[in-house]
């Protein structure tokens, strides 16, 4: 027993902070307390951050322990492995364990840190379903692992992961399961989620997001699998929890102390009683709790301060960051990176390494980082943020890291480069270094490309071809012109629409994040600009795989009709041809009059327009609609418009061709085919050219010998007169051919790209060629009709059926009356 | 400035946050008009009443990128945090702000009474 001149200090929790405060405690003044621990877990104190590594078979326990029994031993720290305490009792100052051991303090410090939330889904107490938050955890799990079969994890936050990881690497098949559409989307941002999912599927975790789960389902009582609400099972023998955890405040609640989410303490880490603290992930300090170890640390230090007679010593809250304990994959986040007002990005990618960073800089500051694939600057920009560093002169480098940054602090870029010596790297990829590339330079290199040829400096990532610019100006001076090659997509990106679509096919990019990662885009989430251009190329090149991105479309191809000035807008259905009938005319005009439509107009497209409706309406409008057979007439889309049809040889006594019969038949081929730009079509029955088909994108006019096929007109902001392209002997070969163009277009066009535009920039003559050869023809043609599976769909029928019902609802009502 | 709406004492529920798509808006309909509520990349969540300062086109419809909103008449940019249009069109009036603010997965609106 401790002298008793010694006042008595009681901690009840031997985990992190209960030991770590000892230890600050011990290292102020080793005499001062007779010290007694209570721990509920039977062992001593051990490194609990480090227990996925245990379960990734990294690690052993042995080698996660922080003090070991000599420990206790040494510093004379009475040790309660494996008792919990059950009661404070503040007046006697008395706590009371299991077995009804009683110990008196003068002082008592709360580290019990928390509880795993467990999700109360029927089967939750199957046996199997385990949350992991100790070596218990850990055993249960191997155990599992051992006899092999699959594994499910819910929550795909940094504990989720870490576990499945863990079971991955001991051999099972884990499937993380997560409400959030973004992986660690605390911590992350979509696109940093995005890499980390991937990353994942190569360690051998897959993951499954926005998905909600129901029930836990059981055989024999023991865990068979996870429901989700859209149905699916998901097998496992083994089911972790890892939603989240609750601070363990039962004992202070019980204690009549002040308790909110945590148990509440001040800045001296003091809960309501004077000689009662708390730390750790129990606490709530200035209404956070936290549930990382870095705060503890500093909560340790100023509850030793303050035990050791430093009464002012103050803790005033943490700035948090994160690392992900995956190996191999790397990731961190720190700060903000929603920062709101005044914020400003830099983003920097790198896709030939895999590594996207982020900085979020707010007043001159940085705010927030979030990192994938390199995180070796973590603790550099973490630093910057904790000492609230000004970095605005360090702008232009800072997301190229520390090395880079400090080696050109406070110097003009071109007298930094100037300044660097010759063994400094300029490109990490291919680790070139200055010397090499002044080099290639004065030996009669002059362009980018050309230092790219011989050095290879540049011609990976692209992230130091500033550097090499500079290199190029500093040696030859004027004699350099920086290359701009094509236009940039927008300011997202240095990149051309060309070498865009030609990478989303031959590198099978399939989503917008995969696709701005290896492109390298420069803002998180592109821009109203790049966006839309994205999904199209997306769609065009995987029309059966890609998912639409509604998000990135403007608006009139999101409500499938106009907008007009007022925010109302107009609804135009498809008139085959022109064609009608009394039964559609009737149809339209109960609609006109049912919804009170302003205004009913002949369009310059041979169809009727209703304008002035207001969005809620929309899909009714729709719906009576379709009843009568009418489908969207796509007046809104970057796709197949209208086709013009004169009376052509049924009626007329020129016509030499059904050219009514030919529109009709194109239009309802390629309706819903989504193109670069507007595509409008027009039949003539013979050179009259009563459908003034020869300023329409694609236009016919029929001949006694056959069919001409024209392409390129406009009549728009430009007047242009189509160009013959081809002649045709059948209406079979006038369709294949319509197709075939259009789906050249399709494949090649940039958005927004009208295809007399794209005729003129890549020749009349390549696409002649095209379509004259009859197996390029044949192949387009192909391409087109299998897209068209997929998109020759009413979008109105769907929206009339509920989907994407909340584009056309407002979000709540209930301020209407406020 | 942006006391169109001044933020008072009483908070409206308006509806869950996952109701609005990332990178998008839902309205919420009022007595004086629509307000926007704009759900970023980020689950930052900004509103601003439904009107661009350019000709009172609805913001609510554009598009969403970083913490910017494309309007969909003529594609001003507006900032979502300040409700001022960017770039070129800097300084050519505003968007009121509404103030907003999300609790346990809640959207909630600030109302002046
Ligand atoms: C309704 C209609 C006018 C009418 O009352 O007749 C019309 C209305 C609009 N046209 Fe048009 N165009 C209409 C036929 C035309 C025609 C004539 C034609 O198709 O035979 C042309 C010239 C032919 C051509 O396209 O080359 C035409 C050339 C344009 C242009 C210029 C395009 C260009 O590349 O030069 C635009 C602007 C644009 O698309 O960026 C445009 C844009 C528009 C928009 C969509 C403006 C907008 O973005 O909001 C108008 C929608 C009004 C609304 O609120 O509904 N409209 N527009 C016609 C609908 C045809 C249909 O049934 O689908
Ligand atoms: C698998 C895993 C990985 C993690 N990885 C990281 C990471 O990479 N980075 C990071 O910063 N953080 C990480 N964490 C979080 C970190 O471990 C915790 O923040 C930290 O352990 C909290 O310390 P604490 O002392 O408050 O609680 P704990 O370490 O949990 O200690 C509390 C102790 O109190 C005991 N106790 C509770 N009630 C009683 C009672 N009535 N009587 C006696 N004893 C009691 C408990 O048994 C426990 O041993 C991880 C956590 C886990 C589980
Ligand atoms: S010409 Fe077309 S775009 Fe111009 S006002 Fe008329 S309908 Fe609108
Ligand atoms: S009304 Fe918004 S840009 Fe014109």
């Amino acid at each position: 027993m401790s002298a008793p001149t010694k006042e008595r200090l009681v901690v009840i929790g031997n985990g992190m902070a209960g030991c770590r405060a000892i230890e600050e405690v011990l290292k102020r003044d080793g005499s001062r307390y007779a010290i007694t621990v209570f721990g509920a877990e039977p062992r001593v104190n051990y490194d609990r951050i480090m227990l996925s590594p245990v379960l990734a078979g990294e690690k052993t326990f042995d080698q996660i322990v922080i003090n070991d029994e000599a420990w206790y031993r040494d510093n004379e720290i009475t040790l309660h492995a494996g008792r919990a305490v059950t009661s404070i009792d503040r007046a006697k100052k008395v706590v009371e364990a299991e077995g009804g051991l009683i110990v008196p303090y003068d002082k008592l410090i709360l580290a019990t840190g928390s509880d795993p939330v467990r999700l109360p889904l029927p089967g939750a107490d199957l046996k199997g379903v385990v949350t992991f938050r100790d070596l218990d955890d850990v055993n249960a799990m191997v155990a599992a692992a051992d006899a092999g079969g699959e594994a499910v994890v819910i929550g795909g936050g940094l504990l989720g992961l870490e576990a499945a990881y863990g079971l991955a690497k001991r051999g099972m098949k884990a499937t993380v399961v997560h409400l959030m559409d973004v992986l660690m989307e605390r911590q992350l941002d979509s696109s940093a989620g995005h890499l980390l999912q991937v990353a994942l599927v190569e360690k051998g975790v897959q993951t499954v997001l926005s998905a909600q789960s129901e029930e836990i389902v059981g055989k024999d009582g023991q865990v068979a699998g996870l429901k989700l609400k859209d149905g699916r099972v998901l097998p496992c023998s083994i089911l972790i929890m890892a939603v989240g955890i609750r601070p363990n405040a039962a004992l202070a609640k019980a204690a009549m102390l002040p308790v909110n989410r945590g148990v509440v303490v001040d800045d001296q880490m003091r809960t309501g009683d004077i000689d009662i603290f708390a730390i750790g992930e129990c606490a709530e300090h200035r209404g956070v709790a936290y549930g990382l170890v870095a705060p503890i640390w500093e909560m340790c230090r100023t509850l030793a301060d303050v035990l050791t007679g430093k009464e002012d010593a103050a803790y005033e809250g943490s700035l948090l960051s994160t690392r992900l304990k995956v190996s191999g994959v790397d990731v961190f986040s720190a700060g903000e990176f929603s920062g709101g007002e005044g914020c400003e990005d830099v983003v920097f990618r790198d896709a030939g390494r895999g590594v996207y960073k982020r900085l979020v800089l707010k007043e001159g500051k940085l705010a927030g980082a979030v990192m994938f694939g390199d995180a070796a600057d973590g603790a550099w920009y973490f630093s910057l943020m904790k000492e609230g560093a000004d970095v605005t002169e360090m702008r232009e480098t800072l997301v190229f890291g520390q090395a880079i940054t400090e080696g050109l602090r406070g110097l003009d870029p071109s007298a930094a480069v100037a300044a660097m010596a010759d063994t400094a790297e300029i490109c990490g990829c291919n680790g070139v270094c200055k010397g090499a590339v002044t080099t290639a330079i004065t030996n009669g290199v002059t362009t980018l490309d050309g230092v790219r040829a011989v050095t290879k400096a540049s011609a990976s990532c692209g992230s130091c071809t500033p550097l090499v610019e500079q290199l190029l100006t500093l040696t030859l001076g004027d004699a350099f012109k920086v290359d701009t090659g094509p236009k940039a997509v927008c300011k997202c990106t240095d990149k051309g629409h060309t070498i865009v679509r030609q990478r989303i096919v031959a590198e099978g990019l399939k989503s917008m994040p995969a696709l701005m990662q290896a492109l390298e885009w420069k803002t998180p989430d592109g821009c109203a600009s790049c966006r839309p251009a994205l999904n199209y190329y997306l769609l065009a090149a995987w029309p059966a795989e890609y998912v639409d991105d509604k998000q990135s479309r403007f608006i009139n191809e999101r409500a499938h009709a106009n907008i007009q000035k007022d925010g109302t807008y107009s609804v135009v259905p498809r008139m085959w041809g022109g064609v009608t009938t009394p039964d559609e005319l009737r149809a339209i005009a109960d609609v006109a009059d049912k919804f009170k439509v302003p205004m009913v107009k002949v369009t310059g497209g041979q169809r009727i327009d209703l304008l002035g409706i207001k969005k809620d309406d929309l899909p009714a409008v729709w719906a009576d609609l379709n009843k009568a057979g009418m489908v969207s007439g796509h007046a809104y889309a970057k796709g197949l418009r209208t086709v013009k049809t004169c009376v052509g040889s049924e009626f007329c006594r020129f016509g030499t061709q059904d050219s009514t019969g030919l529109g009709v038949r194109l239009e309802k081929f390629m309706w819903g085919s989504w193109t670069p730009a507007k595509v409008k079509l027009g039949v003539s029955g013979c050179p009259r050219n009563c459908a003034e088909a020869t300023v329409k994108d694609i236009g016919v006019i029929c001949v006694d010998s056959g069919y001409e096929i024209h392409v390129g007109g406009a009549a728009g902001l430009h007047v242009r007169g189509t160009d013959l392209l081809t002649k045709v002997a059948t209406e079979d070969e006038a369709l294949w051919a319509i197709c075939a163009i259009t789906q050249m277009y399709r494949e090649d066009a940039w958005y927004l790209e009208r295809i007399w535009k794209w005729m003129e920039r890549i020749g009349l003559e390549t696409i002649r060629t095209a379509i004259e050869d009859p197996e390029t023809r044949r192949a387009l043609y192909d391409r087109f009709t299998y897209s068209q599976r997929f998109y020759r769909i009413d979008p109105w029928a769907e929206r009339v059926a509920g989907r994407h019902a909340e584009e056309f609802t407002p979000l709540s009502r209930s301020m209407e009356l406020a | 400035m942006n006391a169109h709406v001044i933020p008072g004492v009483l908070w409206i529920d308006v509806g869950a946050l996952n109701e609005i798509p990332r990178r998008g808006a839902r309205r919420v309909a009022t007595p004086r008009g629509d307000i926007a509520v704009f759900r970023t990349g980020d689950n930052e969540v900004f509103a601003l009443l439904d009107k661009c300062p350019h000709k009172q086109g609805p913001l609510s419809q554009g598009i969403v990128h970083g913490r910017t909103v494309t309007c969909p008449l003529h594609a001003w940019n507006i900032d979502l945090a300040t409700g001022e249009p960017t770039g070129a069109d800097a300084g050519k009036g505003c968007a009121p702000t509404v103030t907003v603010r999300v609790e346990n997965g809640r959207i909630l609106l600030a109302t002046g009474g």
